[in-house]
C-alpha cells in the first residue's frame, strides 16, 4: 500500500509549539534528503488529503481564526459601547445580530469576543498537548522508575475533578487571562499524558526501536526521531479533542461568571449575559451559542479526517 | 462431473473509476470429487484471492470481474447474498492460517466448533457435540472427549490449527479451502497437523483446495497441482508431473528455491585463534530475580558457543527454545543472569549504556520481520544515513556516496532512497535491513529469522546475497532459524537449541548424517521432502509410543527433551543430567546415548523409507 507523504503543514505547526523543536545537536545530521517534488502544488495536496468533511471543518476554523485576528477591527461597533435603546432587539439594518441585554451591538459583541475564546483555548490546548506529550515520552524511554513516579504524579493529578480544580484555582487567585490558560492546561494535561504515554511504550516495543537502542542511541535520538514522529498523527487527533474540551470549560466557567470578567466577554460570558433573552428568542443569547457550537462541529470534522488519515498511515506502517 | 470447476476467473482491485489491477488473471481449474487440488505461489500471486472466490468471496475492495465458479453444479458467482450463506453452510467450508486469531478467546472450544452447525440449524447440540469429539479423534487431538470444554489459549498452536480444521468439518461441506494452514507452525508441529489433516481428508471423502507456498508440503497433501504467478495460472498437472518434470520455467525456478544447493566448503585455513564471538555458560532470562540469581523464566540455560572471523553459527530450534533470546542477549537487549560474552578476546559488558561506540558498532542486529523493523516515518535515505553519521562521521556527499554503495550492494535501485519503508515490498525491506546493518561495518551481524517471512524465491535470494557479502565484505553471521535446510546452506557450523539448552553442536556436516541427538534427529526428519507418499512413510515410522519412563529425580540440569524423546531410557534420562558427548566428527551432543549407538538407530529409521 502507497502511504501518503507526512503532512508537513500540520506536523511543522504541531512542532513549532512543542519542546521539541528546541535546537539539538544531532540536528544538523538528520536533515533529511527531501525529495524535491514537495513544492509542487502544495494547496491541492493539501487539500486531497482531506474528506469533503474535513475540508469544511478545516474552514470553519480557518474563518474562526481569521476573526480572532481582525474581528475588532472589522467590528461595527466599539465591544462594550451601548449602541441603541432597544434591548434584545431584532437583527436589522444597524445591528446585524441584534443588541444585548443593555442595547450593545451583538455582532461586534461576538466579534471581540472570538479572540478571548480562540486564543485562551487555542493556548491552553497547545500547552496541555505538548507537555502532556513530552512528559509521555520522557515516562516511555526513561526507565522504569522514572515512568512510575511520573505516571503516580499525573494519576494523582487526573483524580481531581478538572472543573471543580478551575473554580478553586479562579475563585482563589481571581480569575486573568494567564490564571484560565493555566487552570485549563493543568486541567487536561494528565490525559494527554497518558495517551501519548500508552502510544509510546507501544512504540517503544518495536523493532526499529531495538535496533537504534542496540546501536548505541541515546534515549532524546530515539524519542525525537524514532517515536515522535510516529504517533504525532494520533496525538493531533487528540489535541484537536482537548481544544474542544477546552472551549467548553472555558465557555462554561464564563457561564458561572468566573471567566473572562466583563466588560470584556467571550462566547460563553455572552450566552450567561444575554440568558434573559431566551424566552423571547433574542439572536442575543443564540448567536454566540451557534459560534460554540459551529467551532466545536468544524473542529472536530477537521480531526475527525486527520485521525482517518493517521489510520491509514499507520496500517500502511505495519 | 467436477466438484469444482473454475472457468475465465477474473478478480480485480480497485472499483471503476480508479485505476483497476487485475489480480486473478482468467484462471481455469477443476477438482474431481475426493481429490485434492493445491494451489502454490508466492505471496502476491492471487493464490488466497481464488480460494476465497470459491466462497463466493472478494476481500474488501476487490470484485469478482467475470468468469464462472462452479461448485458441485452450483454456479456460486450468480447466487445472491442468502445463497451464499446456504453455500457456506452446507458446501464449502475455509480454513484460515492463523488458528489463533480464528478462535474466540473468551468461549469454549467445543461451542465454537459446533456454532457452524447450530448457526445453520443442521443439527441438534447434542449431535454436534458427538460429532465434533467423532472429528477430534480422527484428527488424533489428545483426550477427544474433554479437549472440547477448554478455551483456546490452554491448547497449543498445531491443536488449535486442527480444531480449525474441525470446526470447518462438523457440516460434512463437499468442499474445505486450507489457506496455508501449516504455514505459522514449526516443523515438528506441522507434520502432526499435516498427517491429521491428510487422514481426515481421506476418510470423509472431501474435496479439499490446499493453498500454499511450500511446495514440499503440497507434494504430500495434493494429487493435482496448479502452480500461479501474477494471478495467471503456470502450470496444471498431477503432482507427480509438477515435480519430476515440470513444463514451466517459473515452477522450475520455485522448485530450484526449494532444494537448497549445498554451498561450496570454506576454508576454515583463515581462522585466526582468538575467535570473534565467544560466549560462555551463558544463562538469562525474564522475570523477577530469584535468591539464586536466576530469573523466574530461564529462558537461556548454560549456553556456550565460539564464532570464528569471517564464519557463519546457524542456532536452531523450534519456537520457544530461546534462540531469538541468544542474540537479544549479545546485542545487549536482554540482561543476561550469567555468564560471560567476549567480543574478539574482551568481555563486551551485559548492559547497553556501558558499551562503547566501537562495540556497539561491532555487532549489529537483524530483526526477523522487516516490517517493523524499519521506521515507517522516514525515508531509506534517512534510515541508512544514520548508522554511517552514528559510527564514521560521514556527511553529505560522501554519505550518499556511500548509501549508494550500500544499495548496490543489496541489489536495491537507487530510487528506492527517497522512499519511505511501506512503498517497499518485503523482500526490498528485509534489504534495506541488511543493508542498515552493514551501513556500520560491522563484524558480526546477528540475523534473527530473516528469511522466515519471506515467499521461498525470495527468501533464496536472501540467502544468495548474505553469502555473497559475506565472501566480500568477511563478516561473520550467527544465523538463527528454523529451518534447518536454510542453516545448511549457508552456515559453517551449527548449534541446536532446545528449551535453552544446546543440545547439539558441531560441523554444518553433523545435519547431514548421524549421529544425531535425538531432538536434531526429529527436526532433520520433520522437513518434508520434495516427494510424494513422504509423509506416508514418515507417519509409519513414528507411530510407535515413547518408551515409558518414571518420575523425575530433583535435579534442574536433567535433559529437557526427556518428554517427547523417542530414545529416552528410563533410570538415566529421568535421573542423571546427560554428559556432554565428543563425537569423532567434532561436534558435541548433550545424550545419555553413545554415538554409535545413535549411528545405530537412526541408520534403522534413514533404510526404512
Amino acid at each position: 500500500m502507497n502511504r501518503p507523504a507526512t503532512s508537513h503543514g500540520t506536523t511543522v505547526l504541531y512542532s513549532a509549539h512543542g519542546e521539541e523543536a528546541k535546537p539539538c545537536a544531532d540536528a544538523l545530521q538528520d536533515v533529511p534528503i527531501e525529495a524535491p517534488v514537495v513544492k509542487r502544488s502544495v494547496l491541492r495536496r493539501f487539500a486531497s488529503r482531506f474528506s469533503v468533511l474535513g475540508l469544511i471543518g478545516f474552514t470553519i476554523i480557518v474563518f474562526w481564526l481569521g476573526v480572532a485576528f481582525i474581528g475588532p477591527l472589522v467590528a461595527p461597533y466599539k465591544g462594550g459601547a451601548v449602541t441603541s435603546t432597544e434591548i434584545f432587539g431584532p437583527s436589522s439594518g444597524a445591528h446585524w445580530l441584534g443588541t444585548d441585554y443593555l442595547g450593545r451591538d451583538m455582532l461586534s459583541r461576538v466579534l471581540y469576543g472570538t479572540q478571548y475564546t480562540v486564543g485562551l483555548a487555542l493556548a491552553s490546548a497547545v500547552l496541555a498537548s505538548s507537555i502532556g506529550t513530552f512528559f509521555g515520552l520522557v515516562a516511555a524511554v526513561s526507565g522504569r522508575w522514572v515512568d512510575e513516579i511520573l505516571s503516580r504524579l499525573f494519576d494523582a493529578l487526573i483524580s481531581i475533578p478538572s472543573k471543580v480544580l478551575a473554580l478553586v484555582v479562579v475563585a482563589a487567585f481571581g480569575s486573568s487571562v494567564p490564571v484560565l490558560i493555566m487552570v485549563a492546561a493543568l486541567a487536561y494535561i494528565p490525559g494527554a499524558f497518558r495517551i501519548s504515554r500508552s502510544l509510546a511504550v507501544n512504540l517503544m516495543t518495536l523493532e526499529y526501536v531495538q535496533v537504534a537502542r542496540a546501536r548505541g542511541e541515546r534515549l532524546f535520538y530515539i524519542a525525537r526521531v524514532e517515536v515522535l514522529p510516529n504517533m504525532i498523527h494520533p496525538m493531533l487527533a487528540d489535541f484537536g479533542l482537548r481544544f474542544v474540551f477546552i472551549v467548553l470549560l472555558l465557555s462554561g466557567l464564563s457561564f458561572l461568571g468566573l471567566g473572562v470578567q466583563p466588560p470584556n466577554a467571550d462566547w460563553g460570558s455572552l450566552v450567561r449575559e444575554n440568558i434573559g433573552g431566551l424566552s423571547e428568542g433574542a439572536p442575543a443569547v443564540l448567536m454566540p451559542a451557534v459560534a460554540i457550537a459551529t467551532l466545536t462541529v468544524g473542529v472536530n470534522l477537521l480531526i475527525d479526517s486527520l485521525r482517518r488519515h493517521g489510520a491509514r498511515a499507520h496500517g500502511g506502517g505495519q | 462431473m467436477s466438484m469444482i470447476e473454475v472457468k475465465g476467473l477474473r478478480v480485480v482491485a480497485g472499483s471503476a473509476p480508479e485505476a483497476v489491477v487485475e489480480i486473478v488473471k482468467s484462471v481455469d481449474f477443476s477438482v474431481e470429487k475426493g481429490e485434492v487440488l493445491a494451489l502454490i505461489g508466492e505471496s502476491g500471486s492471487g493464490k488466497t484471492t481464488i480460494a476465497l472466490s470459491l466462497l463466493g468471496h472478494a476481500r474488501g475492495g476487490c470484485s469478482i470481474a467475470g468468469g464462472s465458479v462452479k461448485i458441485g453444479g452450483i454456479e456460486v458467482l450468480a447466487l445472491d447474498e442468502k445463497g451464499r450463506r446456504a453455500l457456506r453452510a452446507r458446501k464449502v467450508a475455509y480454513v484460515a492460517q492463523s488458528a489463533s486469531a480464528g478462535f474466540n478467546p473468551a468461549r469454549t472450544i467445543m461451542d465454537q466448533v459446533i456454532e457452524p452447525a447450530l448457526l445453520h440449524k443442521l443439527m441438534s447440540p447434542a449431535a454436534a457435540r458427538a460429532k465434533a469429539i467423532e472429528l477430534f479423534r480422527s484428527l488424533a487431538l489428545p483426550a477427544p472427549e474433554t479437549i472440547g470444554s477448554r478455551y483456546p489459549h490452554q491448547v497449543s498452536g498445531g491443536q488449535l490449527q486442527r480444531l480449525m480444521a474441525a470446526m470447518a468439518l462438523i457440516t460434512d461441506p463437499a468442499v474445505v479451502v486450507f489457506d496455508e494452514p501449516t504455514t505459522a507452525l514449526d516443523v515438528t508441529t506441522q507434520i502432526e497437523v499435516l498427517v491429521a489433516f491428510k487422514k481426515v481428508i481421506r476418510e470423509l471423502g472431501t474435496t479439499a483446495v490446499y493453498v500454499s507456498h511450500d511446495l514440499a508440503v503440497v507434494a504430500q497433501m495434493a494429487d493435482r497441482i496448479v502452480v500461479l504467478n501474477g494471478g495467471k495460472v503456470r502450470e496444471n498437472g498431477a503432482t507427480a508431473q509438477v515435480l519430476d518434470a515440470p513444463v514451466d520455467d517459473y515452477t522450475r525456478q520455485l522448485l530450484a528455491a526449494t532444494r537448497h544447493p549445498d554451498p561450496e566448503p570454506v576454508t576454515s585455513a583463515l581462522q585466526a585463534p582468538a575467535p570473534l564471538l565467544e560466549i560462555r555458560h551463558l544463562s538469562a532470562g525474564y522475570g523477577r530475580i530469584g535468591p539464586n540469581g536466576m530469573p523466574a523464566v530461564r529462558v537461556l540455560d548454560d549456553v556456550s558457543l565460539k564464532i570464528a572471523r569471517g564464519s557463519a553459527l546457524g542456532v536452531i530450534g523450534e519456537s520457544g527454545s530461546g534462540k531469538t533470546t541468544l542474540a537479544r542477549v549479545v546485542a545487549g537487549l536482554v540482561d543476561r543472569a550469567s555468564g560471560e560474552v567476549l567480543l574478539d578476546g574482551k568481555p563486551l559488558p551485559a548492559k547497553l549504556s556501558e558499551r562503547t561506540l566501537e562495540q556497539y558498532r561491532r555487532v549489529q542486529i537483524v530483526f526477523q520481520n522487516a516490517d517493523t523493523a524499519l521506521n515507517p516515518s522516514r525515508t531509506i535515505a534517512d534510515i541508512l544515513a544514520r548508522p554511517m553519521g552514528f559510527y564514521h562521521g560521514l556527511r553529505g556527499a560522501a554519505a550518499t556516496k556511500r548509501m549508494l554503495e550500500l544499495l548496490d550492494l543489496v541489489k536495491l535501485p537507487a530510487a528506492v532512497a527517497k522512499r519511505q519503508p511501506g512503498g517497499l515490498s518485503g523482500g526490498q525491506k528485509q534489504r534495506v535491513n541488511l543493508a542498515r546493518a552493514l551501513a556500520a561495518k560491522p563484524e558480526l551481524i546477528l540475523c534473527d529469522e530473516v528469511t522466515s517471512a519471506l515467499d521461498t524465491v525470495v527468501g533464496a535470494a536472501i540467502l544468495e546475497l548474505l553469502g555473497e557479502l559475506r565472501r566480500e565484505l568477511g563478516v561473520s553471521y550467527m544465523f538463527i532459524s528454523h529451518d534447518i535446510s536454510t542453516v545448511r546452506s549457508i552456515c559453517d557450523e551449527v548449534m541446536v537449541l532446545y528449551a535453552g539448552q544446546c543440545v547439539e553442536a558441531g560441523q554444518r556436516d553433523t545435519l547431514s548424517a548421524p549421529p544425531y541427538h535425538p531432538y536434531t534427529g526429529l527436526l532433520v526428519d520433520s522437513v518434508p521432502a520434495l516427494r510424494p507418499g513422504w509423509l506416508d512413510t514418515r507417519r509409519a515410522m513414528t507411530s510407535g509410543a515413547l518408551p515409558a519412563m518414571g518420575a523425575p529425580s530433583d535435579s534442574d540440569q536433567l535433559c529437557s527433551f526427556r518428554s517427547r524423546c523417542p530414545a529416552r531410557i528410563d533410570g538415566k534420562c529421568n535421573v542423571t543430567p546427560p554428559p556432554m558427548t565428543k563425537l569423532a566428527s567434532g561436534g558435541e551432543i548433550r545424550c545419555h546415548h553413545p554415538a554409535d549407538e545413535l549411528i545405530r538407530m537412526q541408520a534403522v529409521e534413514a533404510v526404512t523409507p
